[in-house]
């Protein structure tokens, strides 16, 4: 199931599939960890359009809404519960 | 003598390793963006001396900001560059060594962090990472000195690779597969500072924490730098020091032009630190008995913030907030740093991508932070009228701050693209880097004030003797008196303020003003015009053009908020009322006006889409 990185809920992990948008955008994204392939988790997000926190191999990542609603991201598993082991 | 240039991914480490090894004294944090420009070294080696640069931080060689095209041109320039690469991030660190090993230069890796690495469960087998990318690695923890002895022992050995280029997606799909060769993750439990880390980004506790760290700092801030500066003027200022004043004024007469220069007037035959307006009175007073208490104990809450990790969270919890200023959350940054001094927060602007954002962020930060200098002047001194004036003060400019946020996003074409920024781990500030971050800015604040607090100083009584402070009283009486509501002197203080405005401040003091009066004078003087060390560098970062539009926004903000303020205040509204009226209304307002950057950047989507 293919969910944009605001639409993922906390604690959901995947694999980024397509990021929408220019060259420049992609590779100001790219740069700093988030491309097409990698596997990231989500954190956690701001309401009401805040950023997003994704997790990408050992450290995180903020995005801002504008910029997370164009990443979309391959779910998958949904956990309901976003409890940590 | 040969350059060796230290360049990197942001917040890997570059500052430490060059401060470790030049022994130059340079700013470092916890958080991507300290250095924006580079800082030149030396390092001295048994052989051989070298000059050493600290780049500032980047992600790749083909710039996208100002900031890392400073980077990238200094590594053209470069005979050896250490690429300081952090060992618990490997990939993406690799992206920038693949592009270094391309260029013509011969290339050591300093793999920093290697004991956090560890911590983390990353194991880098290094000897394979050599043989591999053909450079000598050698694995450092710069904050503790570890390996850097090594580091430099390995200078001669530093290889020229200059491989053949690669496109991007191959760069990336090569480097994914050599740290697929040399690093093995194991897995290990969450510790609590991790999750703390989570707890400050989830808002359900993040914004109650963000909330809860900014009372705490500003009540630290005023509480402990209050009892600091009443200590000070207790024990020193009214004690020995005044009994000597009092020798030299004696032994001058009490009277002449270089009395009034060093000692200034008398106050009923007495020396007043406020009033007499001397340099060795009222300047040294300023400086050493007000300002310096409260900067100290601020640049001590921030050091702790700056080098925790926590300033990167807040951003994330402010963004929205920001974004309805035309701002987003990473500007947070300079707004803090304004608070300790506007020249640090005016350069760190450039870490923002757009002109757009920096003209907003410079602005905003010119216009409504008041510096720690200023900010200890109307603490001490509109405090004594009572909290209910204090308040008023602060709650004007953060009306300011909002009010024309919200003017220039929406008057301001373009928009303000959303954030992307790495959020470094917590870390344990380490007590002797807090120490020496301290004593690096506090002597950095005695070296650049001094001159100009004793300059204006000596200007005001320049001016006084000849009579220009009463000529000009005169002439700006009717907009002084009619718009703002207080006497023609006053605009000496706006003259003075441009050298420095904690003396200004205290300029308003001989006025024998009322409350309200007080109130107006610190808020115009906190909005209308830059100091000129802060004017200085907006001119370099803006550019004339947009300085001179920032600068009338400055004035015209300054005297409208002056004239309503000399409206409302006491006359109409109770300062009490006002201050929390003017509160209520800054967080109202953006609400019910929402962002109108959001809908430009998601209409921008859409074309795309």
């Amino acid at each position: 199931m293919k969910l944009s990185l605001v639409e993922m809920k906390p604690g959901q992990s995947g694999v980024i599939s397509s990021i929408k948008g220019g060259a420049g955008f992609a590779a100001k994204l790219n740069q700093i960890g988030l491309r097409e392939g990698k596997s990231i988790k989500k954190i956690s997000s701001v309401f009401n359009r805040g950023p997003v926190t994704v997790n990408v191999d050992n450290f995180q990542i903020a995005v801002g809404y504008g910029k997370a609603i164009r990443i979309l991201v391959e779910v998958e598993s949904i956990e309901e519960n976003s409890s940590r082991g | 003598m040969r350059k060796i240039v230290l360049a990197g991914n942001p917040n890997v480490g570059k500052s430490v390793i060059f401060s470790q090894l030049t022994g130059a004294k340079v700013m470092i944090s916890n958080y991507s963006g300290t250095t924006v420009e580079f800082t030149r070294g030396q390092l001295n080696t048994e052989h051989e001396s070298f000059e050493v640069l600290d780049a500032p931080g980047t992600y790749s060689l083909e710039p996208t900001s100002k900031v890392e095209e400073v980077a990238s041109d200094l590594v053209e320039k470069a005979d050896i560059v250490i690429n300081v690469v952090d060992a618990t991030n490997l990939e993406r660190n690799l992206f920038l060594t693949t592009e270094l090993m391309e260029r013509d230069v011969p290339l050591i890796i300093a793999l920093n962090m290697i004991d956090e690495a560890g911590h983390k469960g990353v194991k880098i087998d290094v000897e394979k990472m050599e043989s591999e990318l053909g450079v000598p690695v050698i694995p450092t923890v710069a904050v503790s000195g570890e390996g850097l002895k090594d580091l430099v022992d390995s200078l001669s050995s530093s290889v020229n690779i200059d491989k053949n280029s690669l496109s991007i997606p191959d760069r990336w799909s090569y480097v994914g597969a050599l740290v697929g060769r040399i690093q093995e993750i194991v897995h290990r439990h969450h510790s609590w500072l991790e999750r703390l880390q989570d707890a400050s980004l989830n808002p359900l506790t993040g914004l109650p924490l963000a909330g809860l760290v900014l009372f705490l700092a500003f009540q630290l801030v005023i509480g402990l730098g209050d009892f600091l500066h009443e200590f000070m003027e207790d024990y020193i200022f009214e004690g020995p020091y005044e009994t000597l004043l009092v020798y030299l004024s004696e032994a001058m007469s009490g009277r002449g032009f270089l009395h009034d220069v060093l000692i200034g007037q008398l106050v009923e035959g007495k020396i007043d630190f406020e009033e007499s307006l001397g340099v060795l009175t009222t300047g040294v007073y300023v400086e050493l008995g007000v300002v310096l208490p409260f900067l100290a104990v601020f640049y001590l809450v921030l050091g702790f913030l700056e080098d925790s990790g926590y300033l990167p969270r807040l951003a994330v919890m402010v963004d929205r907030s920001m974004h309805r200023l035309g701002l987003h959350g990473y500007s947070i940054i300079p707004m803090v740093l304004g608070f300790g001094c506007n020249v640090p927060a005016a350069l760190a602007a450039r870490n923002l991508e757009s002109r757009r954002e920096r003209f907003i962020a410079c602005t905003l930060m010119a216009v409504a932070v008041p510096c720690m200098a200023q900010l200890a002047l109307i603490v001490g001194l509109v405090g004594r009228f009572g909290l209910e004036y204090l308040a008023v003060v602060f709650a004007s400019l953060f009306f300011i701050w909002v009010v024309l946020g919200l003017i220039i996003d929406r008057v301001m074409p373009g928009y303000t693209p959303s954030m992307v920024i790495e959020i470094p781990p917590y870390r344990i500030p380490s007590l002797k880097a807090q120490v020496k971050k301290l004593v690096m800015r506090i002597k950095g604040f005695l070296v650049h004030a001094t001159p100009y607090i004793l300059g204006g100083i000596l200007v005001i009584n320049i001016l006084y003797t000849l009579g220009i402070i009463d000529y000009l009283g005169m002439l700006f009486t009717p907009v002084v008196r009619g718009l703002l509501g207080l006497p023609g002197e006053a605009v000496s203080t706006l003259l003075i303020g441009f050298l420095r405005k904690d003396v200004a401040v205290a300029m308003l003091v001989p006025l024998g003003l009322t409350a309200r009066q007080f109130v107006i004078g610190a808020v115009v003087l906190a909005a209308y015009f830059p100091c000129a060390a802060t004017f200085t560098v907006m001119v370099k970062e803006m550019g004339v053009v947009d300085m001179f539009k920032s600068a009338v926004i400055m004035v015209a903000t300054a005297f409208s908020a002056g004239f309503l303020l000399n409206l409302l205040l006491d006359t109409i509204i109770p300062a009490a009322y006002l201050a929390a009226g003017l509160v209520a209304l800054s967080i109202i307002l953006p609400l019910l006006l929402g962002s109108s950057s959001d809908r430009r950047e998601l209409s921008d989507l859409d074309e795309i889409a």
